[in-house]
């Protein structure tokens, strides 16, 4: 398999290419910072220099991008919707703030930020890039603008997202929420949302980002999320992806984490046609303690593709990854785990598990734990499995009259319910637990008997 | 109740069952002996509907109807309940999630109303009484990190819970102290009635003395080669089952 063919790519990057000019050149660019307009131009160029990826290249041996490239989309716009439309992508009867972006935009009217404790920024980063990039620009470097192809074309189309800035030492009692809807009109669309998470030192705070389809349409989501954590500050993520069906979602989630900083990401992955999801983690201060969680569900025509990296760059640091996936029909999954334990990082405690249960005999995985350790004293450990359903376990709660279909969504879903246990987070983990539960009758259609 | 007839059946093709006869009646409790390798657990797996047992030939009649054609959720429904001599750990499944469903498919079976957790829990909690087991049990994962005696109590509080019209109990009694075995037993006693029948499928004599059976089987190379009254447990317990007639002895016992 190779990646997308030449005259497509080449395509594809016109398209781009002519978008951008109207971004930078037109009547949106008419007040636009300098700034802002040369750090797009240089993402741009970055962008041009490193191409899409190709199935040639390791990371990306088993997603073929070509989907995506060869397509034509159209830049979102904002656009009205019913805040009906988006409430059951929310979290239920939480307070805290919620910000709400449509097609990429933010959209005030089903956004609220109410009331926040002083030293608490809860803001569409479209203002904020409107002051310039005085206090976000070394934060917006996380994503690895000049090696990363996708995150350099987010960076290229810097419009729009969302800040969530928490200053030192503030406790923030109720999760923020951040959801993107893209309502795929007509025509497909692309977004490139952008979520900046500066944790002060010794703050506190949850976070949930989601992102979803409101209709069963082709679009393109290229999102990056950046999180800074300063030291001894304690962020619980969590990503939550019901984007339709035939969506593309490329996203790239970056943390870097400060001595003593706790970082917990927890993602799930419950739509997409592709979806390719990079999450990385700089420990980059003693005692720092990253978790990086996951479940997804890939069915007919699905492609998911977790690529995790934790970089152990102090001493004393700890990690965890658990990653846990369903998949049922032609549906395909990619797990590549890297950590890697630099020299001087001793004391490292890291701790990788990713385990798929197939429902058929077409879906397919392919699972790759990479570990480059340097230091010498050092616990690393990673396990992976593959299986099936346990016949001994459908028997047994048959034999206590529970139908067969019933039997099974059963155990599907005690498979994947130790992800949920680990959000920490009891409404959303009751909300997430509902949407799996939809999502698992069609994973669980096609197997034969 | 049940009517077993001819009943051939193996696993892989390997032929474990040659020709099994029994009758149970309602109220009845048969007890099933046999050494190591005799057929019993195939027996009440076959019962059961243990799908990896072939049955060849033979028929099983329960209840007036063809049990063979019946899938084992409705086997269950019908009232058939097999404690299961490995309890299977089903981490991810809560204890009361899976009891109540199981609960509420048998009464929605049977035309009752389904409880709610208000009513199951208060159901539940009178048997966990009677089997001494700890409610906070129910909140637990299905025998995850259960230990040998609890999967066994947890078997039997199911049981109890579920009022199945036919228990058949595969080494019940098998690794479990004395204290366990009396617990279990009462459990078990408390449940007989003229309605219920019961089949213990044991290797030790020891339950029977707990539980009395009406009638003991021994089964031996797949076949029942002797039945009669609870002495015949003793005996076994005396001489061993070299001293029964057509009894394979090359199985160590």
């Amino acid at each position: 398999m190779s990646g997308a063919t030449t005259s497509e790519a080449s395509a594809a990057y016109d398209g781009y290419q002519a978008d951008f000019e109207r971004l930078q050149g037109g009547a949106d660019a008419a007040g636009v910072p300098a700034a802002v307009i040369s750090l797009r131009q240089d993402a741009m160029e970055h962008f041009s220099r490193l191409g899409f990826p190709t199935t040639r290249l390791e990371g990306w041996r088993f997603t073929n991008v070509a989907p995506i490239v060869s397509r034509a989309y159209v830049l979102g716009d904002p656009a009205e919707v019913d805040s009906a439309h988006v409430d059951r992508f929310l979290v239920p009867d939480l307070p805290g703030p919620r910000l709400v972006f449509v097609n990429g935009r933010f959209a005030p009217s089903l956004s609220s930020v109410g009331e926040v404790p002083t030293g608490v920024e809860v803001r569409s980063l479209g203002d904020t890039l409107a002051a310039g990039l005085e206090g976000v620009a070394s934060h917006l470097s996380l994503a690895g603008v000049a090696e990363q192809p996708f995150s350099a074309l987010n960076t290229a189309f810097l419009q729009d997202g969302a800040l969530i800035k928490v200053a030192d030492g503030v406790v923030l009692d109720d999760p923020v929420q951040v959801l993107f809807v893209s309502t795929a009109p007509g025509e497909a669309v692309v977004t490139h949302p952008r979520v900046l998470v500066l944790a002060g030192a010794n703050s506190q705070f949850s976070m949930v980002e989601s992102y979803a389809g409101l209709r069963d349409a082709e679009y393109f989501t290229n999102a990056v999320t950046e999180i800074d954590a300063g030291a001894g500050s304690v962020v619980t993520h969590a990503k939550v992806l019901r984007e339709s069906l035939q969506a593309y979602h490329v996203a790239s989630l970056q943390a870097r984490l400060d001595r003593s900083a706790v970082v917990r990401s927890t993602s799930v992955t419950l739509g997409g046609a592709l979806v390719r999801n990079d999450v990385g983690a700089v420990l980059n201060g003693d005692g720092a303690e990253c978790t990086l969680n996951g479940l997804y569900v890939a069915g007919r025509n699905q492609l998911i593709d977790n690529h995790t990296m934790i970089d152990h760059a102090s001493p004393h640091c700890d990690s965890h990854e658990l990653y846990k996936g369903i998949l049922d029909g032609d549906g395909r999954a990619v797990f590549n785990g890297k950590i890697i334990v630099r020299l001087d990082a001793q004391k490292t405690d890291a701790k990788q598990s990713n385990k798929a249960l197939l429902l058929s005999e077409r879906a397919q995985v392919n699972t790759k734990p990479q570990l480059e350790i340097f230091a010498d004293d050092v616990k690393c450990t990673h396990g992976a499995t593959v299986g099936q359903l346990d016949e001994d376990a459908l028997f047994y709660l048959r034999a206590r009259g529970i139908g067969r279909e019933h039997a099974r969504r059963m155990l599907i879903h005690a498979f994947a319910t130790d992800v949920l246990d680990r959000l920490g987070h009891a409404p959303l983990r009751t909300q997430l637990d509902r949407a799996l539960l939809e999502r698992l009758p069609a994973a669980a259609a096609e197997v034969p008997a | 109740m049940l009517e077993i007839t001819g009943l051939c059946a193996g696993v892989d093709g390997k032929e474990i069952l040659r020709g099994i006869d029994l009758s149970v009646g309602a109220g009845e409790v048969h007890a099933i002996m046999g050494p190591n390798g005799s057929g019993k657990s195939t027996l009440a797996g076959v019962l059961a509907g243990r799908p990896e047992f072939d049955v060849t030939s033979g028929s099983i009649q329960y209840q007036g109807q063809d049990l063979l054609e019946m899938e084992p959720e409705d086997r269950a429904r019908e009232g058939i309940f097999l404690a299961f001599q490995y309890p299977v750990e089903i981490p991810g499944v809560n204890n009361a999630y899976l009891l109540k469903a199981a609960l509420n498919e048998v009464r929605k079976h049977r035309g009752e109303e389904e409880l709610d957790a208000m009513e199951f829990m208060a159901l539940a909690k009178e048997q966990l009484e009677v089997l001494q087991m700890n409610a906070d049990l129910l909140n637990r994962p299905v025998n995850d990190g259960f230990s040998g005696g609890e999967k066994k109590r947890n078997e039997i509080f199911q049981m109890a819970v579920l009022e199945p019209k036919l228990a058949i109990l595969d080494e019940t009694d098998s690794g479990l102290d004395i204290d366990a075995l009396r617990i279990v037993s009462n459990g078990v006693n408390t449940l007989r009635s003229p309605e219920r029948s019961t089949i213990v499928v044991t290797h030790y004599q020891r339950l029977l003395n707990y539980i009395v059976p009406d009638v003991v089987h021994v089964l031996s190379g797949g076949r029942i080669v002797k039945s009669g009254g609870k002495d015949i447990a003793l005996e076994l317990e005396a001489k061993g089952y070299g001293w029964i007639d057509g009894v394979t002895t090359e199985v160590s016992v």
